[in-house]
């Protein structure tokens, strides 16, 4: 088995009385897509807060290709190579989707000291910029302010973000989250494009897209992984039927 | 390019607009002297010197204000240490006492400027540096702290004026000029203005600039996307702090006085203020905050003692009428004039 890209052990966080993270383990191989479903307040945003540095564990490791995460603010694990897209869209507002995209791969291209010449018609940042659009099918949109664009439009333009920072983990908290039938089936080809190239954690509750996408499945409660394994396996786990799919789900 | 420059139901593209702006702006700057003296006001010329200098200053603050999203309510500091600079180097040049145990006075224009700019961005980094681990109110709060902590400062340094300041006797010098001239001092600041809001202008189209616009957009956004924040904030602040010591230096030549009173906070309120309501992130925003504040300060305080009264409302009604404050007014009546 390939050494993991993300390892996590024996994290723990609590918020006051309330153990969010709970002794948790996990690992992210390359390529895979690993999904981490369960209930609400189950911890998995704080999850993804811990592993981007937003959120500082009481306990645990990670590490990433090899190095510790620990004690790295974002920017840092940004440039290591892993991104996000969140909940509830973190989007510049004002500007256009395109200038959103440029401005990433401007941070990705290093630091933006430059004072003099003008980054609304860099090339080196439009070009690559346009084409994260088209890829994310939002070509046509480029120029319409973020503010204006639809919730799918902003739920596709992050994870064009996302991607836009070349990262080779890619965290996504609930891509689906308040998109229609026809939204949700665009994300889920856009995820299924991505499969084998980029790593990717995803968290979500929409199970038609989770057994669509997911390599493994793990299952978290209370902040706990109480399972993990196969799609197949996790469908026929007993435990997890009991604590989550079996809401209504499978 | 997909750039989002043209507006289909204006017409014309909006550089182009915006260029056409500026020139008719630069020529109602360039021939208000002589109308001024062609109506018998010459006075004007001098009220025009003013809002210019306030103009440099106000623009410096909408680059952390307007563009970061930074509210300094402390910018008359770096103001009000721009024209000591200015003061302190003219006393010496005239007492010819030592500065730090040299003689460093001076009256030359091309040198104070540029010291003024130097030190108030010293000054500013060094505080800067320290308000910026705060956000939101508590920056607000801090700045404002820094900036009376300055202004005691100030009140308390007997050797250069205490509370009465400096006056300056002469205005500093310029090889080949006569800037006692109050013409030539005109052209002076006006040519300094738009130099600096050139030098802003490419600042705020630069990748610094879109760095700075998308901070105040979303500072999470920036950290999700791999950027440090904290140092383009601070090196916007040290930017901003240095326009501010410009104005500063040029206003302590233009008065031919210096005083604590510059770098009070109600100083730094009304630079907030010319912000605002010219337009907060607009680059020309500023220039019409100043002109549209001092303009009516002057004339209602020529008409009524009590002019306070009456610009309050004014200044109200002005930000809740006229969407993104007075360029947002230039933008829709000149969008109207083009039908």
């Amino acid at each position: 088995m390939a050494e993991p890209l993300l390892q996590v052990d024996n994290l723990v966080k609590n918020f006051g009385g309330v153990r969010a993270t709970d002794d948790l383990t996990l690992d992210v191989r390359p390529g895979e897509v690993h999904a981490l479903i369960g209930p609400n307040g189950a911890g998995k945003t704080s999850f993804i807060c811990q592993l981007m540095g937003e959120i500082t564990p009481d306990a645990g490791a990670m590490r990433f290709a090899g190095a510790s995460l620990n004690g790295l603010d974002t920017p840092a694990r940004v440039r290591l190579g892993i991104a996000r897209t969140f909940q509830i869209t973190q989007l510049l507002d004002e500007d256009t989707a395109l200038s959103n995209v440029a401005l990433t791969i401007q941070a990705r291209q290093g630091h933006c000291f430059r004072f003099w010449k003008k980054a609304a018609d860099d090339a080196s940042l439009l070009g690559p910029a346009q084409a994260y659009l088209a890829a994310a099918g939002l070509a046509e949109r480029a120029t319409v302010p973020v503010r204006d664009l639809s919730h799918g439009e902003h739920k596709q333009l992050e994870l064009a973000m996302a991607l836009a920072s070349e990262p080779r983990l890619l965290l996504l908290d609930e891509p689906m989250a308040g998109l229609g039938a026809s939204e949700s089936r665009q994300m889920v080809d856009s995820l299924k494009s991505l499969k084998g190239k980029t790593a990717i954690l995803l968290v979500e509750h929409d199970m038609d897209a989770v057994f669509a996408l997911a390599d493994r499945i793990s299952v978290l409660v209370y902040g706990k992984v109480i399972a993990t394994g196969a799609p197949a396996d996790i469908q026929a786990n007993h435990q997890v039927r009991v604590a989550y799919l079996g809401e209504g789900d499978a | 390019m997909a750039e989002p420059t043209s507006n289909p139901k204006q017409g014309k593209p909006k550089n182009v607009r915006s260029r056409l702006l500026l020139a008719q702006l630069l020529v109602i700057l360039v021939v208000l002297p002589y109308l001024a003296n062609l109506i018998g006001q010459p006075a004007l010329t001098s009220l025009a010197t003013r809002i210019i200098i306030l103009a440099i200053a106000a623009a410096s603050l909408n680059l952390i204000m307007g563009y970061a999203g930074l509210a300094s309510f402390g910018h008359a500091a770096w103001y009000g240490v721009g024209a000591y600079v200015v003061g302190i180097l003219y006393r010496h040049s005239v007492t010819g006492d030592p500065l730090f145990g040299l003689q460093l006075g001076t009256d030359q224009l091309l040198i104070t400027l540029p010291v003024a700019i130097i030190i108030a961005g010293l000054f500013s980094a060094v505080f800067g540096a320290l308000a910026l681990r705060t956000s939101g109110v508590q920056f607000i709060m801090i700045t404002l702290a820094f900036a009376q902590m300055i202004f005691i400062f100030f009140v308390a340094l007997k050797a250069y004026g205490g509370d009465d300041g400096l006056i300056i006797r002469r205005r500093n010098a310029v090889p080949f000029l006569d800037t006692r001239d109050s013409l030539t001092f005109y052209w002076i600041c006006l040519a300094v203005a738009v130099v600096w809001y050139a030098v802003l202008s490419r600042i705020v189209a630069s990748r610094f600039g879109r760095v700075l616009e998308g901070i105040r957009q979303s500072e999470r956004r920036m950290a999700a996307m791999g950027v440090r924040t904290y140092s383009y904030k601070l090196v916007a602040c040290i930017i901003s702090g240095m326009g501010a010591g410009l104005a500063g230096a040029l206003m302590a030549n233009h008065m031919r006085f210096v005083s604590p009173d510059m770098m009070y906070w109600k100083q730094s309120g009304e630079f907030m203020f010319m912000v605002i309501l010219g337009g907060s992130g607009t680059l020309l925003g500023p220039a019409f905050g100043a002109a549209g504040l001092i303009g009516l300060e002057t004339l209602l305080a020529a008409w009524t003692e009590h002019w306070q009264v009456i610009l309050g409302p004014l200044l109200v009604l002005a930000i809740l009428f006229t969407r993104g404050g007075l360029s947002g007014l230039v933008r829709l009546i000149r969008g109207a004039n083009r039908g």
